[in-house]
């Protein structure tokens, strides 16, 4: 493989360019990974890997993907909430990289609850 | 925590929600020495002197959440298991510097696992905050700095999925040319 260089950067920013004026601003979907100590030893690096490469193999650019700290729920970890434009968010519990693939192809992608693995709908009070 | 890569997240993470701006991540491996030194520099807010003597207790958090706060104790566990020690500095207001050091052929060193898969998550989940990330095997040396990034990429955002797998690639060749032991 060639070298990956700064002048590759600027081609790919000359596409990323053309691609965001076509569809722009839309941020379809938040998906957060709680990236607590907790969550970190139960498996979240993995599962967040596996989010980032789930959405560079899908294409998508109205997914963002954000980490956060711990909410209390440390025995539940890893815990991935996601969030679709004006719907309650809904956080999944106990997730690892075959279950975050599910989410992301049935419920990011799809629109489809993927109950089994909810542990909750709406967001923490954090005090 | 199994590998270190899980340690440096989890630190970095700490620095984030102190609201670093940037995050420096050194890692040196020195054969002859035969130690591997990590330090994770931020400019957040930082501790006072007695929360600086507090953070190694497993029961002392300022979160309110949860009683215990484990990061930091796991990570002086991890390096003393290898003949290491962890050192902090901390002023407030300024920032705060964790070093640990391990012994790098001990036996009960945990390996460093994916450390390109940790940086990609800071990355990409603080796409606001910069990280500037070096490390060293011996006389070769791997540089990475997401100011110089975002220099050319202009308005396009950081954790855009085409820059980050820019990025992965840039790290993955790094790797590959300083072959690092740990």
């Amino acid at each position: 493989m060639a070298k990956l260089t700064i002048a590759d950067l600027k081609k790919i920013k000359e596409k990323v360019h053309k691609e965001m004026s076509l569809r722009d601003g839309d941020r379809r979907v938040k998906v957060t990974v709680h990236m607590g100590t907790c969550g970190i030893a139960s498996g979240a690096k993995e599962v967040m890997d596996t989010l980032l490469q789930e959405i560079e193999t899908a294409k998508v650019n109205d997914v963002i993907v954000t980490t956060s700290g711990c909410m209390g729920l440390c025995s539940r970890e890893p815990l991935v909430t996601v969030e679709v434009l004006n719907q309650e968010p809904i956080k999944y519990e106990y997730m690892n990289p075959n279950k975050m693939r599910q989410v992301f192809k049935r419920h990011v992608l799809a629109g489809e609850i993927q109950t089994p693995f909810v542990l909750a709908k709406g967001s923490e009070v954090t005090k | 925590m199994l590998d270190l890569a899980a340690h440096i997240l989890d630190i970095a993470e700490n620095s984030v929600r102190a609201g670093a701006r940037l995050i420096e991540i050194d890692i040196d491996e020195d054969t002859a020495k035969d130690t591997l030194s990590i330090k994770i520099i931020d400019d957040g807010q930082g501790m006072k002197q007695e929360e600086i003597k507090k953070v190694l207790d497993p029961f002392y958090t300022t979160k309110t959440v949860r009683r215990v706060g484990l990061g930091l104790p796991l990570l002086a566990d991890a390096s003393q298991r290898s003949g290491g020690s962890l050192q902090l500095e901390s002023e407030k207001g300024k920032g705060t510097t964790v070093k640990a050091t391990f012994g790098l052929s001990h036996v009960d060193r945990q390996p460093m696992g994916n450390i390109v898969s940790t940086l990609i998550i800071l990355i990409a989940g603080n796409s606001d905050i910069d990280f500037f990330y070096k490390y060293r095997h011996n006389d070769r040396q791997f540089k990475l700095d997401t100011r110089e990034i975002r220099k050319e990429i202009m308005d396009v955002p950081i954790n855009h999925p085409e820059i980050l797998k820019y990025i992965r690639g840039v790290l993955e060749e790094g790797f590959s040319e300083i072959k690092p032991e740990a």
